[in-house]
């Protein structure tokens, strides 16, 4: 057996930012047009502010975008996209109503021209609508089978109590009463240009590119609904709640714990303190309960930003007959980062990982699709990555203890556990306060 | 509406080249973003696997992350993550492969790391209790409690196929899991983990010259062992429709799966890539045949979805494989209707041919699925590592989609009228939520 040695890092290059333009339309619709030309192919994201719109018909709204114009079938729309290698479909989160799609390269304006037709447009036929809200009502039943969804809906509710971030996903019996002229009208009232922003990236010139979605989106027009959300409330911590249920071979674990916004000072030593915690895979937590102990396959933490607050996330599937244990080793890392400084090591490890994954986030056209068009929808730009790249590399150690321990203390945790309560209630009642859930 | 439109390719760069040990190398430059893939490919599989230990490549696997010759547990991990990049591996039918993503200045580790589990990974007791638990996790997580968990690619296989190397459970049961010994891992890396039963592709930013010499400072001195020879897992097909029918405990709504042999995607490639066609113009987007019908008209299922290889790899599956319909239905969905409305659009596509425009918009929506994926590193990486091992041709993946462009509606035609009910295996879950 030869000893190796691991051979050196070679620093990174200075980040270099891609070829990009920004236009504001007549109609308060933003436009960014980035130039990746490594595959022919366009990327386009479009977030329109969608905060406070009833949900139900939101969701359905979402899920049946494209059934139809006056023009248009759903069918002539889908074949219209294929035609040029398209496609878009939409979503929504609570802030915002997101389009995604891509094309070849040389069907930009084919993909604009039916995006328009199907924003100034819509018809939302009666039988194509009926159709979307059956498969709607399936799938949210197929939702309320799945462990993650319903241990995230009851952390939800815990986090954001009347907030209204408290409830994401509607219930089958209120999508079922939804009809066609209420999307209309919720369409004509807020699938509006102004505030929205359009993000084009691919094998493009970005003023051509602008120039081609202001030709296309220039008769979406009309006045944006402006609806502020509140600041979220601060989590209430409370005892631990348990919703059961019954069988389940596995325990959900996820807790919610305060976070701050993008552009706080204290942002990056959040991002690192997370990493050290439980935030990558050689992180102190997912080495324990993973890799020491085997508890669980993939746990992860993640910071989640949405425009009214923002929060850190812990989540752990762990064997029925390991709950309690794993409870013990997820309280006892976070109250260890938020009691100790960490190691100069691992600090370095994990802003290396901030750094160097940054860099990959951004080395295709869909992430740069997808990070320019969050980086908008929370008023930033491409031009973020500079000083939020400046603000890890500089982030001391005091910063990031100080960070750890005010956001990751276990006494700040909101804690909800999905599992067979028969089994789990006792081993978790011996370490927290254990409330069922009615 | 519709026009014949001109496919747009990659030319991405291919250097080969195959070391003394055995192991074949495919480099693949690109400059355009600071960023490197590495993947390393195994010619090993969940079909390989012997009887008595289903899950074990899967497991072996996860044991190739647990140190080797100069590294500790964990190492690897942090070694890749503190360079800035990401990591993973994954089992499949006829391949095990192994990756980072990583900043261009990283390349010589990730290499490093590579070549020294090449030698051999540490296999401890202690380490491979570890990890059956952390796999019995995966499966509870991935199949035992979600709903439609392993459907249909571990349920489908035991209806269609009567081999053991074909039909088994591919995750495995936590009885043969838990059997596995330390003894089962050295001799499973001494068997199937030779150099030169691997490949080794280098994706994005690097020069050929400068990557070629650390290939060679880090792979040359892992030993020559022969590869073992490639087994043939071919079985007859069928001669009459199999089916079978399974209750989900978790699942609120039914569905239903079928699958019938194609050509052999490596032996017969220009036979097969008509059915890799024909699964997207039966279901690729609202447009599509099978969308429109059971979808939209009739309300029969509330989605279909079509593909070849049970783990939708279509390009990294050897034979014999399936393409694949698995459909979910609304209450009361009637799986016989689904099946005999799928017959009925099948025949109706062989009778009719194509309309106009069908085939042209199927062709140029999967090219930008192929081109979409080759822009990240690892999808260039992977899936040449891939095309090297299994067909010497890691070159086919800038071919892919104009080949795909050249299918004609006479293929497809041809293709289509081989879904015969006779041929196809079907298996039905039914929903056992609530009852």
């Amino acid at each position: 057996m030869n000893a190796k040695s691991l051979p050196d890092l070679v620093p990174d290059a200075k980040l270099k930012l891609p070829k990009q333009a920004e236009r504001t339309l007549a109609s308060g619709l933003t436009v960014i047009a980035i130039r990746r030309t490594s595959v022919p192919l366009v990327e386009l994201r479009l977030r329109v502010p969608f905060s406070k719109a009833a949900l139900p018909r939101a969701t359905l709204l979402s899920q049946a975008l494209f059934t139809g114009t006056g023009t248009m079938s759903s069918i002539d729309i889908a074949a219209g996209l294929q035609a040029v290698g398209g496609g878009l479909s939409a979503g929504l989160d609570p802030d915002r109503l997101l389009v995604t799609g891509n094309a070849l390269a040389g069907g930009l304006d084919r993909m604009l021209e039916i995006l328009a037709s199907v924003l100034t447009d819509p018809a939302y036929p009666k039988s194509e609508v009926a159709t979307e809200r059956d498969r709607l009502v399936d799938h949210i039943q197929v939702a309320l089978m799945q462990p993650g969804h319903v241990a995230r809906t009851a952390l939800l509710k815990r986090m954001y109590g009347s907030h209204p971030y408290a409830v994401q996903t509607p219930e089958p019996e209120q999508v079922r009463g939804v009809r066609p002229a209420q999307l209309r009208s919720l369409h004509a009232d807020r699938v509006r240009p102004n505030g929205s922003v359009l993000v084009l990236v691919g094998d493009l010139s970005p003023e051509k590119a602008i120039d081609a979605a202001e030709k296309a989106l220039g008769s979406w027009t009309g006045p944006g609904r402006d609806e502020t959300v509140p600041a979220t409330p601060p989590l209430e911590p409370g005892p631990l709640l348990l919703v059961d249920r019954p069988g389940a071979v596995q325990s959900s674990l996820r807790m919610a714990l305060p976070a701050v916004p993008r552009t706080d000072p204290q942002y990056a030593a959040l991002q690192l303190a997370n990493l050290v915690f439980g935030g990558y895979f050689s992180s102190r937590w997912v080495e324990n309960m993973r890799e020491d102990k085997g508890y669980t396959y993939g746990p992860h933490t993640s910071i989640e930003h949405y425009l009214a607050g923002s929060a850190l996330t812990v989540a752990a599937e762990v064997a029925t007959e390991v709950t309690g244990p794993s409870l013990l080793e997820t309280l006892y890392e976070l109250g260890r980062i938020a009691s100790l400084p960490p190691g100069e090591e691992e600090l370095e490890q994990a802003r290396r990982y901030a750094l160097g994954t940054l860099r990959l986030g951004m080395s295709t056209q869909a992430g740069l699709a997808g990070l320019a068009s969050i980086y908008a929808s929370f008023g930033l730009r491409l031009e973020h990555l500079r000083e939020h790249s400046a603000a890890l590399a500089s982030a001391t150690l005091d910063e990031v203890t100080a960070a750890a321990s005010r956001f990751l203390a276990p006494a700040k945790a909101v804690t909800v556990v999905l599992g067979d309560a028969e089994k789990v209630a006792a081993p978790l009642a011996a370490l927290t306060t254990v409330e069922r859930d009615a | 509406m519709a026009r014949s439109r001109k496919i747009p390719a990659t030319k991405y760069p291919v250097e080969r080249f195959t070391l003394d040990n055995g192991l074949r190398v495919v480099l693949t430059p690109d400059r355009s973003a600071p960023v490197v893939g590495v993947a390393v490919v195994y010619d090993v599989g969940i079909r390989s696997e012997p009887e008595g230990r289903t899950g074990f490549a899967h497991l072996f696997e996860h044991l190739m992350f647990q140190g080797s010759e100069n590294l500790e547990k964990l190492a690897h991990f942090r070694h890749v993550q503190g360079a800035g990049g990401t990591f993973n591996g994954s089992t499949h039918l006829d391949y095990t492969d192994y990756f980072e993503v990583l900043p261009a200045g990283a390349l010589e580790r990730a290499l490093f790391l590579e070549a020294d589990r090449m030698r051999g990974p540490r296999l401890t007791e202690e380490n491979l209790l570890n990890q059956i638990d952390v796999v019995k996790e995966e499966i509870r997580v991935n199949v035992l409690n979600r709903p439609y968990g392993g459907f249909p690619w571990l349920k489908l296989p035991p209806v269609m196929f009567s081999t053991f190397a074909n039909s088994h459970d591919g995750y495995g049961s936590f009885g043969d899991l838990e059997s596995a010994t330390v003894d089962d891992a050295k001799a499973f890396f001494d068997r199937y983990y030779a150099a030169g039963n691997a490949t080794l592709a280098v994706a994005g930013d690097f020069d050929v010259a400068e990557a070629t010499a650390m290939i060679r400072r880090h792979f040359d001195d892992v030993p020559a062992r022969p590869a073992p020879v490639l087994p043939d897992f071919d079985e007859p097909g069928i001669d009459r429709e199999r089916r079978d029918t399974y209750t989900d405990r978790l699942a609120p709504l039914g569905g239903v799966a079928s699958a019938w042999r194609v050509p052999d995607p490596i032996g017969d490639f220009a036979s097969y890539l008509p059915f890799v066609v024909l699964a997207e113009v039966l279901t690729d987007g609202e447009a599509s045949r099978l969308i429109e019908r059971l979808v939209q008209r009739d309300r029969s299922v509330t989605s279909i979805g079509g593909y070849i290889g049970f783990m939708g790899d279509e390009f990294g599956v050897r034979n014999p494989t399936a393409l694949l319909l698995q459909a979910h239905m609304p209450p009361g969905g009637d799986s016989d209707k689904v099946l005999r409305t799928v017959d009925e659009e099948i025949d109706r596509l062989v009778q009719d041919g194509l309309t106009p425009g069908e085939l042209e918009r199927t062709q140029a929506r999967i090219a930008t699925h192929l081109l979409r994926d080759t822009d990240a590193v690892l999808g260039r990486a992977l899936p040449m590592a891939v095309l090297e091992l299994q067909r010497g041709d890691p070159g086919l993946l800038n071919e892919l989609p104009r080949l795909v462009g050249e299918v004609t509606e006479a293929q497809i035609v041809t293709a289509a009228a081989t879904l015969r009910p006779e041929g196809r295996s079907t298996v039905e879950v039914l929903p056992g939520a609530g009852s």
